[in-house]
């Protein structure tokens, strides 16, 4: 009744001005149980600005008056009592404070003002804020209220999260018409996520057949919305992961296709990649902290060329005196990754380093019922660009024509003349370079310790072999194959078998496919 | 075989003794003498004399002899046959693991939650009974067979399909670090039903013997060093028949071996299983030694190091990859033991990088090498040159 009492004078909409709040007010000198009611209800109603603060200080035990002035004042702590009008603190403070005393039967019209004045406020996240509190409460007492709130929303969101909480009132209220559930049944089946599902199928007993039939066929219809996002969103994960695993993989792609290495120190190019992020990033903080949203693109250049110098070094000081010996190879790369892990552990320490995310890369937004991040989205995106530069780098360039033509045959390409051994050292290069800008953007969602490099190493083979080796597209559809498919299994299986199980499936396919998905044809037998 | 009188006189001794040449007969007396002398002078011989060995050198020396047979076993499939299998360190922990179920069963009702059957993670996991696969391992012939059966049925398994779609070179080695890696995720699953994390440990007793006693150590290690040398002996026979030709023409020249007829898949399957039951074998000694087996054994790391071990010692050897072994990991012990120990994973790096560039053949491998090349250059001084000398065989990938 007593919302009855607040809507009567909201509905009437007194004007914004401070006689009805001043009135108001005083009721609260009154110092009884009815006035002070009264002086909810036209303090709420006034639409005065700071009829909030006060509703929200008489609730939280604040509101004082002085007996002998009647001047309605808010205490604040240890600070000067504040004036209830103005908000200003007070110079002189009244000395006979007395506290505004309230009952359970205040207690429920300060909520009920509180709701409502919410519900009418300025501000548009407050007024949704109040609407979605409806919507959990389901309160029937917040019906009228609702009601007046929604006849004078404009803002098309909060509108409809209001007619939804009406919708969710209007089903749990049980003297509703059934008209009325079977158009808040309609409303829920709109939005359609977890909670309108879950509001359905909490449905008291007792409802109409009709209500019956309809939650049945709307629950029907969320789940099976819902069962598409939930397949969306795995597909974005699966996307997501295949496009890491991609960036970690691609490099090796080269350096394995093209020259037949087996690089087991790759990961640590990536490692290396994700250091020189947390490098650029700390001189950054020290010294020109206004660049820190620049960071990621300073790293960028810089991991190529420190992770493609290493790689050439490797190449030009151990690599090259064992082409033809992969499995020797595979030792000494190793040997490599140990060292090199072992000189990071030295240099910055066994823990986590801190990279932090620039601001254009941290939150997230929502695509219907899929919650997509930002930062994923970026190495998406990046993924594919530094996918098709590389195709462009190999398709375009003269160093990716002779590359081609040092896969395809070795001694054919140094009769016509190109230096087969340069161009090793350039391939190996370019895949060490490639590594290391994997490594930037993994320093993104990865902690950054001298072991990053190792968990990807594995997964990077596994993609190289699956996709195919020396063929780029393999290694893209490889990717994300084996990222969707991991997603996919994951709700299944749980994420470590998941990841058993591609693995099981993996070295089940390479016997059926020995070669890769999109195998480099080719008339020799194998020595 | 090309049957000589001696050996149609004594039907299995003649294959054994030709397997065993000059080197072979030192090593095989040099691991006897180190097999008996070493727990003698831990038991009998009071703490107080110098000639007194520690307990804890012979559980850290027992440990050794494992690895060495472990890289036996890589050396076996590697050296002669060609297969670098990164994944050996899986049949070895599931060896492991065999031998730490039968120790498990040991503990009966000594456990901390004192439940007859179950082990202690069964119980805090909340399982009323014990899985299938745990049946039986209260018996030790049963677990004994398993610790031979699980990694060979695993090799059989896996190098039939492997070897039969002609997966070789780097691609064989990626699938096996691949299967270890798979396995070691699985291990570490609590529900996989292997202690999960934790794997098994607090042993108490073997065949009635308490695994922490001096004696029990002793003879452990004079176990480890007997299975050292049968293996060594079914290894050096195996590469002495003519099968081992053919192993090491597999290993040369894969393609010209099956021209000529011989069914390729089958003598790799076979030796690749072999090694399996080695490795499994060597995973059984190892963990009542060392108290303990958990799922990190099966890491990748751990089987590319037992790699490096041959390499070092020099593959297709034998006698190398047992060097090796002990080599390496004498280093690693004095390394991670001290000040060191920051320094070890360099020095290991260092070792697979230089040992592939600068020492292909192992240490064993050079030292023949040169003695070959010695003997040569005496035989041509001493005859005049009316041959060309045959270049010296060197192990190819």
């Amino acid at each position: 009744m007593v919302w009855l009492t607040v809507l009567a004078l909201l509905s009437v909409q007194p004007p914004a001005g401070a006689a009805p709040f001043d009135d108001a007010l005083a009721g609260f000198a009154a110092d009884s149980f009815d006035d002070t009611d009264a002086a909810i209800a036209g303090v709420a109603a006034s639409g005065h600005p700071r009829a909030a603060a006060v509703i929200d200080a008489l609730r939280e035990g604040s509101l004082a008056f002085s007996p002998s002035t009647k001047a309605v004042v808010i205490r604040d702590g240890a600070n000067a009592p504040r004036d209830a009008v103005t908000g200003q603190p007070l110079a002189a403070a009244p000395a006979d404070l007395a506290t505004v005393r309230v009952n359970n039967r205040l207690r429920r019209a300060i909520d009920a003002a509180m709701g409502a004045l919410t519900l009418m406020a300025p501000d548009a996240g407050q007024r949704m804020g109040a609407a979605q509190a409806v919507f959990r409460s389901r309160d029937a007492n917040a019906l009228p209220a609702l009601d007046v709130a929604l006849a004078k929303e404009t803002d098309s969101r909060v509108r409809r999260m209001m007619s939804e909480a009406r919708a969710a009132v209007q089903l749990y209220k049980s003297d509703a018409s059934e008209a009325d559930k079977l158009a808040a049944i309609d409303i829920l089946r709109a939005r359609g996520d977890r909670e309108a599902l879950a509001l359905l199928a909490n449905l008291p007993s007792g409802a109409p057949e009709a209500v019956i039939a309809a939650r049945d066929s709307a629950a029907t219809a969320i789940n099976a919305n819902l069962a598409l996002w939930a397949a969306a969103q795995n597909a974005w994960y699966g996307l997501s992961l295949g496009s890491v695993l991609l960036l970690a993989a691609i490099g090796l792609a080269i350096t394995f296709g093209v020259m037949g290495v087996i690089n087991m120190a790759h990961g640590e190019m990536v490692m290396i990649g994700a250091y020189v992020t947390f490098v650029v990033q700390e001189v950054i903080r020290t010294s020109y902290p206004g660049l820190f949203d620049l960071s990621l693109l300073i790293a960028l250049p810089l991991a190529f060329l420190t992770a493609g110098c290493i790689g050439v070094l490797i190449e030009r000081g151990i690599i090259r005196f064992l082409y033809g010996r992969p499995l020797e190879t595979l030792l000494a790369t190793w040997g490599i990754s140990l060292i090199l892990q072992q000189a990071v552990r030295t240099m910055f320490g066994p823990t986590n380093r801190e990279v932090g995310a620039p601001s254009w890369m941290s939150g997230s937004f929502e695509l219907g019922q899929m919650t997509i991040t930002y930062n994923r989205l970026w190495i998406v995106c990046f993924t594919l660009a530094v996918f098709v530069s590389l195709l462009a780098v190999l398709r375009l360039t003269r160093l990716g024509l002779e590359m081609r033509a040092v896969t395809q045959n070795r001694r054919m390409a140094a009769s016509m003349g190109i230096r087969t051994a340069r161009i090793d050292a350039l391939t190996f290069g370019l895949g060490s370079g490639i590594a290391g800008i994997a490594g930037v953007a993994l320093s993104q969602i990865d902690n950054v310790s001298p072991n990053l490099g190792q968990s990807y190493i594995i997964d990077s083979f596994l993609v190289v072999v699956f996709g195919g080796v020396g063929n780029l597209w393999g290694t893209l559809v490889g990717a994300f194959t084996l990222g969707i498919a991991n997603k996919f299994l994951e709700p299944f299986a749980g994420a470590v078998l998941g990841k058993i199980f591609i693995l099981v499936l993996i070295i089940l396919f390479i016997q059926k496919r020995p070669r890769g998905l999109f195998a480099l044809k080719g008339r020799a037998v194998e020595a | 075989m090309a049957a000589s009188p001696s050996a149609s006189a004594k039907p299995f001794g003649g294959p054994l003794i030709r397997a065993l040449d000059r080197g072979g007969v030192v090593f095989v007396l040099i691991v006897a003498a180190i097999g008996i002398l070493v727990p003698l002078l831990n038991l009998l011989v009071p703490p107080s004399s110098p000639l007194h060995v520690p307990t804890y050198i012979v559980a850290l020396w027992g440990k050794y002899a494992c690895y060495a047979l472990l890289a036996l076993s890589i050396d076996l499939i590697w050296g002669y046959c060609g297969i670098l299998s990164l994944g050996h360190g899986a049949f070895f922990s599931l060896g492991g693991y065999a031998m730490g179920m039968y120790l498990m069963r040991q503990i009966g009702p000594r456990g901390v939650y004192a439940d007859p059957v179950l082990p202690d993670f069964m119980v805090f996991l909340n399982w009323k009974e014990l899985p299938f696969f745990w049946w039986g391992f209260q018996s030790f012939p049963y677990a004994l067979l398993m610790v031979l059966l699980v990694p060979g049925v695993l090799a059989f398994v896996f190098g039939w399909l492997a070897f039969r779609s002609r997966v070789t070179g780097v691609y064989l080695s990626i699938i096996t670090q691949a299967m270890t890696f798979a396995l070691m995720l699985a291990f570490f699953r609590n529900d996989f039903g292997f202690g999960g994390n934790n794997g098994l440990t607090d042993f108490k007793d073997i065949l009635g013997f308490n695994v922490q006693a001096q004696g029990t150590r002793a003879a452990l290690f004079a176990l480890s060093c007997l299975a050292l040398i049968l293996g060594f002996v079914v290894c050096r026979w195996v590469v002495t028949s003519k099968f081992g030709k053919v192993l090491v023409a597999v290993r040369d020249a894969e393609s010209r071996t099956r021209f000529l007829g011989y069914r390729v898949e089958s003598y790799k399957l076979f030796v690749f299983v072999l090694s399996a039951c080695m490795a499994g074998v060597a995973g059984a000694l190892y963990v009542p030694q060392v108290g303990i087996i958990n799922p990190s054994e099966f890491a990748p790391a751990n089987s590319i190091e037992a790699v490096i071990w041959v390499a070092v010692g020099g593959r297709g050897t034998l006698t190398g990859a047992v060097l090796g072994a002990v080599l390496v990991n004498y280093a690693k012990t004095s390394f991670t033991s001290g000040m060191l120990a920051p320094y070890w994973l360099f020095l290991l790096g260092a070792l697979f990088v230089l040992v592939t560039l600068l020492l292909p053949r192992g240490i064993v491998g050079t030292w023949r090498y040169w003695a070959a090349q010695q003997r040569e250059r005496r035989a041509a001084q001493a005859a005049p040159m009316d041959h060309v000398p045959a270049p010296a065989p060197r192990p190819a990938e």
